[in-house]
């Protein structure tokens, strides 16, 4: 499907959703409650078949957290991304999406692990990386006097 | 009075001094004489069982020195490299070097081990090679001992050493010893069939089970040769099996570094280890020379039926030399295939035995017996 | 700590578990498998990682975009000079930068032979692994020769920190054309002794064949590209699908097989080698003139927005996602790695075969493990 199909395909599935052409791909900015739904119906519905979930990143937006989603299909070979995010900064939330696309498992531990968003439904939400002791460095407002060298 | 009996012993040699090269017992009765011109019988026994003793001793270190060196420069040939050369021209003191490191190695003791059977495992398999090479005729007279069922004494007694591996593996107190030691038990305990078996293929050919026969009647032919096509499948088969029962070569997940870090041997230290080594190394040995001395003709010359001429050329050249020739270029296609092969997993190499190297072999002792029986052997 | 590691045993009476720690010859690197047993069978495979871990996302928020590049090369350093490329090409397209032919030929010949280098090392250490020690010596004999054409142009062996945006560092060596085409025609001599050793034997196919499958539906939703991948039917090429560099102008095939057992990743990766040397025989002769790097500006301004750029690496597919808000430091960098995701399939293909499989399966997915750490 070309870029207008999409969007429009999009919108068939939920009208209230934002959608932005970006440099590369299609942007979706979808709100935390309504991520796991949206994602099955990309994954399932016949003119999306979303199957290949390439890139989880993590991002600290400065007041929110936030997850971005890149999506691609292997048949139809179109690109999708994501955005979601949470203003919560002291008990961050999310649903998982692991049982969608297994490959996400590891990539939200890893979220999990350096930004501190914990993710419901996941089969097993541990730290990837670190341990306990050290926060959650990818945050923009890590201080660590030891290991960072601030000039 | 040592003196007195060097001098006895030489004067009474019957023939110029040089022919023991060719007949050792005559070495050997001319001291027997002079010892018991000397002695009381009992003490003479004794006597001669320490000299016996300390030369096999003697023998078996060199041996090992000697093996662990070939192995390096063997494998760093296939591996495109020159292997050790610094210790020494060509770095043939490279094993003594070795040696002197383990033995200052630190005996680092196991918390939680079976101390007891931890220190007596290096020791059984040590002795267990010993009393295997005992048995075996190095050159015309020259053995230890001539039992009349050689064959199965050297079958029963190498069986043996599967206690000291499986003792190892226990008394480490470690799961990855455990894992190799009882894997390498299932392997040895398996092989050991096909080794018997392979060996009662020649028993069939030769009609003794007494080695100094076996090897006698060797003289016209050996009996790969004459054995031709049953002793030439025994031989192949007697070659895997007897890779697999020395935990070497494609067989080697006992000891497998890449999984399992050294298997049933991995928490022994210093010169513990080095028995280990060394036992592996000669246990090597004594199944090329057991394979040498069955199928290749142990220190027989290479005599081709009726050829007098060409015979007493061959003649010429000492048994000794003959008998570590052979068993060095079988220990050469031994090192030759552990450098090149993968190595097989446990369930894989386990049915190789049961379900393919069985089944050939006792098709194969049967061809011998009818071979034996209808004279179609040369 | 007590999150850390759970309890991995599920039946206490029959199973226990061994750790294949940190420090292990066949490991590849620091990974930590944990590993429940059943007599010899594997039952759970649980992967720690994180002892390399160097916070390389973290590092790139407060470092200009031409130093990054020093830190890329050290994520996945088998395949250094791909990794340099995608950061170098994601700023050049932000910038809108045109970058000329010679670069782009260049580029793409130095990135094809580091991936016959990391196939190279992929076989030595895959043979040794399966205990045939030689593999691993004559392997690493021919890699020289490439490590020592890397070295005469860059001056470094493995980490070639080559790329810049707008181009290279410096201009290709005089003896680089000839280097690579003497290479090039000893090698494909030497390749059929390669499939000789390994490839046709009977020992290694009975110990890959059938071993580890994983399929395609399995491949594509645990992310699993490169060699790995495609050996599963998943057609994951980025050179095919999204071209950059001098790809478009050079015919190869995409070497796909169905099977994906561990014989088969490994056949690919060994069929990839000689697709790799019939790209570089299209280029070698007329590498264009011009420029060797295109004018930038002392301090690289990437403007606002997020960009993805994709490469193809010896072990999948790179992906950089940049958000960038105007600085001369990126906002937020972070690098999708095919080790990472190919970690992720481990335990599902490991399921029910025994623990020498598992250094088998282990081995023909290929891992580097400074890429999964990061």
């Amino acid at each position: 499907m070309n870029k207008v199909e999409l969007v429009e395909f999009v919108k068939s599935i939920d009208k209230d959703l934002e959608i932005k052409e970006g440099k590369q791909y299609t942007e979706v900015t979808v709100p935390s409650s309504k991520l796991y739904s949206l994602a099955k119906q990309l994954r399932e519905r016949e003119e999306g078949k979303f199957d290949f979930l390439f890139c989880l990143s993590g991002v600290d937006y400065g007041q929110d957290l936030g997850v971005v989603y890149h999506l691609r299909s292997t048949i139809y070979n179109h690109v999708i991304v994501l955005k979601t995010r949470t203003s919560d900064r002291e008990h961050p939330q999310l649903d998982s999406v692991a049982d969608i696309w297994m490959t996400a498992d590891f990539h939200e531990r890893e979220v999990y692990d350096l930004l501190g968003i914990k993710f419901t439904n996941h089969p097993d939400l541990r730290r990837l990386f670190l341990d306990n002791s050290w926060g959650f460095p990818l945050r923009k407002d890590y201080v660590d006097d030891i290991n960072i060298v601030t000039k | 009075m040592l003196l007195d009996i060097a001098a006895n012993s030489i004067s009474s040699l019957k023939e110029p001094w040089w022919k023991f090269i060719y007949d050792f017992s005559v070495l050997t009765e001319a001291i027997d004489k002079s010892l018991k011109g000397s002695m009381s019988p009992f003490w003479v026994t004794v006597t001669e069982m320490v000299i016996i003793g300390i030369v096999f001793l003697l023998f078996y270190a060199v041996i090992g020195l000697f093996l662990v060196y070939a192995e390096r420069k063997v494998c760093a040939f296939i591996q495109n490299r020159l292997g050790p050369n610094r210790i020494g021209p060509y770095g043939i003191f490279q094993t003594i070097a070795d040696l002197v490191k383990l033995l200052f190695k630190e005996l680092i003791p196991i918390k939680n081990a079976d101390n007891f059977l931890f220190n007596l495992a290096p020791y059984i398999v040590i002795i267990v090679n010993f009393m295997t090479i005992a048995a075996i005729p190095f050159g015309a007279g020259m053995l230890a001992i001539d039992f009349n069922i050689g064959i199965f004494y050297i079958m029963a007694v190498s069986s043996m050493s599967v206690v000291g591996v499986l003792l190892a593996g226990w008394s480490s107190n470690s799961k990855y010893s455990l894992i190799g030691a009882m894997r390498s038990g299932a392997q040895i305990v398996s092989y050991e069939l096909s080794v018997g078996l392979a060996l009662v293929t020649i028993v069939i050919l030769a009609g003794s089970m007494q080695l100094s026969v076996i090897v006698e009647s060797q003289r016209d032919g050996w009996f790969i040769f004459k054995g031709h096509i049953s002793a030439v499948i025994a031989f192949v088969i007697y070659l895997i099996a007897g890779t697999a029962e020395t935990n070497r070569g494609p067989f080697d997940l006992a000891e497998a570094e890449s999984e399992l870090t050294a298997g049933y041997h991995t928490e022994y230290s210093g010169i513990r280890f080095a028995f280990f080594y060394l036992a592996e190394y000669i246990n090597m040995f004594v199944i090329a020379s057991i394979a040498a001395t069955l199928f290749l003709g142990g220190w027989m010359p290479f005599h081709v039926g009726n050829w007098e001429g060409f015979n007493r050329i061959m003649d010429f050249i000492p048994p000794i030399v003959w008998y570590f020739g052979k068993t060095f270029f079988v220990i050469w296609i031994m090192m030759l295939y552990k450098w090149t092969f993968p190595r097989l997993r446990i369930d894989q190499l386990l049915t190789l035995e049961w379900k393919y190297l069985l089944p050939i072999n006792l098709v194969n002792v049967l061809i011998m017996a009818l071979l034996v029986l209808m004279g179609w052997h040369f | 700590m007590e999150e850390q590691v759970k309890n991995p045993i599920v039946d206490e009476q029959e199973e226990y578990f061994i750790n294949m720690g940190p420090q292990h010859p066949s490991t590849h690197g620091v990974l930590r498998l944990v590993v429940s047993l059943k007599g010899e069978i594997v039952k759970n495979v649980e992967p720690h990682i994180g002892y390399i871990h160097r916070g390389i996302e973290k590092m790139c928020e407060s470092i200009t975009y031409p130093q990054i590049i020093h830190l890329t090369d050290r994520m996945d350093y088998l395949s250094a000079h791909m990794n340099n490329e995608v950061v170098c090409l994601a700023v050049e397209k932000a910038l809108e930068v045109e970058i000329p032919d010679r670069i782009k030929v260049i580029r793409t010949i130095m990135s094809e032979l580091s991936r016959i280098q990391s196939h190279q090392l992929f076989w030595a250490s895959y043979g040794m692994d399966m205990g045939g020690q030689t593999c691993f010596f004559y392997g690493l004999r021919d890699r020289e020769m490439i490590l020592d054409i890397f070295e005469e142009t860059t001056g470094g062996r493995m980490i070639v920190s080559y790329n810049c945006p707008g181009g290279l560092m410096y201009d290709i060596h005089p003896n680089f054309q000839k280097r690579v085409k003497d290479f090039i025609k000893y090698f494909r001599k030497v390749l059929p002794e390669y499939d000789a050793i390994l490839t046709g034997n009977v020992i290694f196919r009975e110990r890959s064949l059938g071993i580890g499958t994983l399929s395609l539906e399995d491949a594509i939703s645990f992310g699993v590209t490169g060699p790995s991948g495609r050996a599963s039917g998943f057609s994951c090429d980025v050179r095919k699908h999204e071209p950059y560099s001098a790809y478009d102008r050079v015919k190869f095939n995409e070497v796909l097989y169905t099977e994906g057992d561990t014989y088969h990743r490994y056949l690919a990766r060994v069929e990839e080698m000689r697709e790799s040397m019939n790209i570089i025989d299209q280029l070698i002769d007329n590498i264009p003139e011009g420029p060797y790097a295109v004018k930038m500006k002392p301090v690289i301004k990437v403007p606002e927005g997020e960009y993805f750029q994709r490469v193809e690496t010896a072990r999948g597919e790179l992906g950089m996602f940049l958000i960038s808000d105007g600085n001369k430091n990126p906002y937020r960098v972070k690098f999708r790695s095919p080790n990472f995701s190919n970690l992720g399939v481990l335990n599902q293909i490991t399921k029910d075969f025994k623990i020498a499989d598992l250094v088998a399966i282990a081995g023909s997915l290929d891992f580097v493990i400074p890429d999964i750490d990061r």
